[in-house]
């Protein structure tokens, strides 16, 4: 069953462990709670001196068993690409890696001097392996080890391509923080923009104007990769619940409508039925999938309107004479909250998905793109005009108090949750002045920038 | 319309001249080809774990679909005329899709230019300046193409020779941050699609 031999202590509780672990990995894609970190028998594998601490973690360079390039460049990428997402989600406080030197390196993936490394004040170290498998194979095995009881709270192996190693980080990273955090961890998600990157003119009878097209990349902006090719203008990116679908607004026939693009198909759809007069945009997702909210001119005014995914069963959400327009789910799919300048400004409201209980939510001078967390929290996220530009805010539906997690450098719009409602990806000008994709705690620390080419903007976190 | 069919045989032979294969069917596009997209096999989403688990989804593969909007000669004509278009665009007040007296004006104008180019058929764009957000702006712009058509079908004009389309602030015509930029790029710009 696991051809690398296990000597661990307590092998057979950490069978048990590791094969439940893998049971549920199956099933890591459906979305799950928060949940407190694992109790019964794992109890005692849990790093940390208490309940509720922030144990200190080290990840050192992976072993590379082949004197091969390939594996000893996977053996350090694998390392600092696991420090980068261990820390991402603050779960623990990560050990500077340019102390790591002064620690003598494992003579194997069992044998390393964790004595040394409990001197430095560690509590796990994470040993792994890298070796060829043949035909551009990698073999990837990891431990996990507590510097007090000298355990291992786990170990994996994974096998696959040798071609984009990051990818066994983000997978060891998500196992890290589910085993030892109950947390979900975001490191194998993507995030969906628009670009002007690849420098394009629009197809189209105006001169001097620049395409915007759909892109998506890792979640920690590495992997850049291109979903449309259209030669006209699109923007307001959706990933679909099933993670395998990006639905857009494209104007590629010449005015903007509704397109999904099946990523993993090359299947391309507009089930909104646009015409030169009937235009629809801003398209949004069910959270299951089933439905996609979007705004529509076809009644003589910006409005909101729901259909089936496949374009059949369209009906009217809004009736209104002003717009309309920006929907966004609530996590239980009753509800959408939306933007509508019927008072005079853009404020969001919320509206049953029947068309009852309007109400509306914000009371400030201009806001724009709700975008509902997903729970556990309860919150809004929208751009609020705070000065000559937008800041990123949250409102905490309950009870209505507003925080804010941008302050006044450059403008700040299309702020998107990560699936686990803990981050939060927005685009703003700060810096360069070019419109950036950066990422935020959604308690408003930990900012880092994911783009840097061209102009990137309106993100979209997959789930 | 004999100019026209003069202008596209003549260009049809320069064409000929330059590539001889399949020239007249598919005249050379005005700019270079979108480069190939990513190889679809870029990546395996994730590594798998041993044990045989779920096997990994197969790599995204780009989606390419053909390119709807055409670009051909007749097209290239219609630029040159919308170089020099004799339609003139109406601008509008921060935040407002509301036509003024101006404006009004402007269009009266334009719906003259239609009338006596009783073929030609028009888009006419919805446009915003870059202060508000971009989602709120492209149904902005979509309110200011809308009343624009509408007052052009009260002059008279057939709804049908009339589309619309709204770019939100995706499009400016001014650069700059400042009122000058920004009054010119609140527009309901119209454009000759044919003719």
């Amino acid at each position: 069953m696991i051809r690398y031999p296990l000597a661990f202590r307590r092998l057979p509780v950490l069978c048990v462990t590791f094969c439940a672990g893998v049971l549920m990995l199956m099933q890591a894609r459906a979305p799950s709670a928060l949940q407190p970190p694992g109790q019964q028998s794992e109890v005692d594998l849990i790093i940390g001196d208490r309940i509720g601490a922030q144990p200190t973690f080290a990840v050192p360079d992976c072993l590379a068993v082949d004197d091969d390039q390939q594996v000893a460049e996977a053996a350090r990428t694998i390392a600092e690409v696991l420090w980068d997402d261990l820390e991402f989600e603050r779960e623990f406080r990560m050990m500077a890696r340019d102390v790591y030197d002064t620690i003598p390196r494992a003579r194997s993936l069992t044998d390393l001097p964790l004595d040394r490394w409990r001197g430095l004040g560690v509590d796990g170290v994470v040993s792994c392996e890298v070796a060829a498998a043949g035909e551009g194979q990698l073999r990837v095995t990891a431990r996990l080890f507590n510097t007090r009881s000298r355990d291992s709270a786990f170990g994996v192996e994974y096998t696959g391509s040798a071609r984009n190693v990051r990818a066994y980080a983000h997978q060891l990273s998500d196992e890290i923080h589910r085993r030892q955090r109950g947390l979900r961890g975001v490191a194998r998600t993507k995030i969906s923009f628009i670009s002007d990157r690849d420098s394009e003119s629009v197809l189209g009878l105006v001169e001097n104007r620049q395409t915007k097209e759909v892109y998506f990349a890792d979640y920690d902006g590495a992997n850049i990769r291109r979903v449309t090719v259209s030669r006209s203008l699109n923007t307001t990116p959706s990933w679909a619940p099933s993670a395998r679908a990006i639905a857009y607004t494209s104007w590629r026939r010449g005015f903007q409508d509704v397109f999904v693009s099946h990523i993993y198909e090359g299947r391309l759809e507009s089930p909104a039925g646009g015409s030169p007069n009937i235009h629809n945009w801003l398209p949004a997702w069910s959270p299951d999938g089933g439905q996609l909210a979007f705004t529509s001119n076809r009644d003589g005014n910006p409005e909101l309107y729901i259909m089936d995914a496949d374009g059949t069963n369209v009906r009217r959400l809004t009736n209104h004479p002003s717009i309309d327009t920006t929907p966004t789910w609530s996590p239980q799919g009753h509800q959408i909250a939306f933007t509508s300048d019927r008072t005079g400004s853009p404020q969001i409201y919320v509206i049953g998905v029947d068309g009852t209980g309007l109400r509306r939510i914000t009371f400030e001078s201009y806001c724009d793109r709700p975008t509902w967390s997903p729970a556990p929290y309860n919150e809004i996220a929208y751009s609020s005009r705070t000065g000559p530009g937008h800041d990123i805010k949250v409102i905490d539906i309950p009870t209505s108090e507003v925080r804010q997690l941008t302050f006044g450098l450059g403008t700040n719009e299309s702020p998107s949750y990560s699936p686990n409602g803990r981050h939060v990806a927005f685009m703003s000008t700060r810096g360069s002045g070019n419109k950036q994709i950066w990422v935020i705690g959604r308690d408003g620390r930990g900012l880092r920038r994911l783009t840097s080419e061209g102009n990137n903007e309106m993100p979209s976190w997959s789930p | 319309m004999s100019r026209r069919i003069f202008v596209r045989a003549v260009q049809a032979v320069l064409v000929c001249t330059v590539a001889t294969v399949s020239c007249v069917r598919n005249p050379p596009p005005v700019a270079p080809e979108p480069p190939p997209p990513p190889p679809a096999a870029e990546e395996r989403p994730g590594p798998a774990p041993r044990l045989d688990l779920e096997p990994p989804p197969p790599p995204p593969a780009p989606v390419v679909p053909p390119i709807e909007a055409d670009v051909d000669i007749v097209s290239r004509d219609l630029e040159q005329l919308n170089r020099e278009s004799p339609l003139r665009p109406v601008f509008f007040a921060y935040d407002s899709s509301n036509l003024d007296g101006p404006g009004r004006r402007v269009l009266e104008d334009n719906a003259a230019v239609l009338r006596d180019n009783p073929t030609w058929i028009i888009t006419i764009e919805g446009h915003c300046d870059e202060r508000g957000t971009a989602e709120y702006n492209l149904a902005l712009g979509e309110r200011r193409a809308l009343a624009a058509r509408q007052y052009l079908v009260e002059l008279g004009l057939q709804g049908d020779r009339l589309r619309t389309v709204s770019y939100g602030k995706e499009f400016p015509f001014a650069a700059g941050s400042d009122e000058g930029a920004w009054a010119e790029n609140r527009r309901a710009h119209l454009v000759i699609s044919d003719r």
